[in-house]
């Protein structure tokens, strides 16, 4: 097993959980507010036009992009989407954004689902139906976009999938287990690595793909090949730190305004 | 119209997010980083990691400058 196919697992299985999580979490409160039929029906009906999606994109992917152009549109959106994660994880890891609450996120939703009126539409309650339905979808959206990206970039889409399926099983089983929302997981912690991951396969594809410009459109190589991932990782390893360092005191003075 | 709008803003907010100038960013350095593959003599070495780094400097500079300017009164 390549170093490549190692974090493509992992990439793909953590970042994935995350994604299940917030799902997980979204299904819950309108389960136990709403009725878990219209929550089931919202979630089984999403995860059917997440299969129409992934399954039209990966063919469309696949078959429609030479592999040089597909390394740097697939890495450059992956390392756009990393960033904005690695973006997050800095600012949160600083104290200039708030962390994300699942617990508080869990009561904002129960609340919406407690007080929103009893519509009813093909036998379903309408609200848990479409809450559980837009959830379960976008958050899906998400985990399918990392999964097909990795995949495909990195020539081994039953890796990502099985490791995006370990994720949402590992989720869900705990999920199920516990019967409440999976607040203790280290979301940021979590985020914060995925960003790094996404950040250094987007770049390492995105710079490779360049050179569908070179003449006869070869993929550049980077010096060391596939160990020059390490490499990448650590630079974006450093950075972050340094970020998290630079920005930390800003955070504080703000907290403590806040706090008086 | 409204749903063709509503459809792009959805992939928008979905993949370039809150800070436009990282993604702004990043296309300038593979701009860059296709013109020096397509006219520069410059080895593969070089090219990468020239990119890689001004990757890395793009997107920093962005993520460092908006969480300062966001903390500045006013």
């Amino acid at each position: 097993m390549t170093w490549s196919t190692l974090g493509l697992a992992a990439s793909t299985l953590l970042a994935s959980a995350v994604e299940f999580v917030e799902a997980f979490t979204i299904v819950l409160a309108m389960g136990l507010t709403r009725g878990w039929r219209s929550a089931i029906a919202g979630t089984v009906s999403a995860l059917a036009v997440l299969c129409g999606v992934a399954a039209f994109s990966g063919y469309a992917l696949i078959n429609w992009f030479p592999k040089s152009s597909l390394q740097l549109v697939v890495g450059s959106l992956l390392l756009v989407f990393g960033l904005q994660w690695l973006r997050k994880a800095i600012l949160r890891s600083s104290g200039l954004k708030a962390l994300h609450d699942e617990d508080e996120t869990f009561r904002e939703l129960t609340d919406t689902g407690r007080q929103g009126g009893a519509g009813t539409r093909a036998g379903l309650d309408w609200l848990g139906f479409v809450v559980s339905f837009k959830g379960v979808l976008l958050e899906g959206l998400e985990v399918i976009f990392i999964v097909i990206t990795f995949g495909t970039s990195a020539h081994s889409m039953p890796t990502a999938v099985a490791g995006a399926a370990v994720g949402g099983a590992i989720v869900l089983a705990a999920g199920i287990l516990l019967h409440r929302p999976l607040a203790r997981v280290p979301e940021n912690t979590i985020k914060f690595a995925v960003g790094l991951l996404l950040s250094t396969f987007g770049t390492f594809w995105a710079v490779e793909g360049l050179g569908v410009f070179a003449a006869g459109s070869k993929s550049m190589e980077w010096p060391g090949g596939e160990a020059a991932l390490l490499g990448v990782l650590a630079a974006w390893c450093v950075i972050s730190w340094l970020a998290v360092r630079l920005l930390a005191p800003y955070g504080t003075r703000r907290e403590a305004a806040v706090g008086a | 119209m409204r749903y063709v709008a509503g459809f792009f803003r959805f992939w928008w907010d979905f993949i370039v997010g809150d800070d436009w100038k990282i993604a702004a960013g990043v296309a300038c350095v593979l701009t860059a980083g296709a013109l020096l593959v397509a006219y520069s003599s410059l080895s593969d070495t070089v090219v990468t990691l020239l990119a890689g780094a001004g990757i890395v400097a793009v997107a920093t500079t962005a993520i460092v400058r908006d969480a300062l300017a966001s903390r500045r009164p006013g």
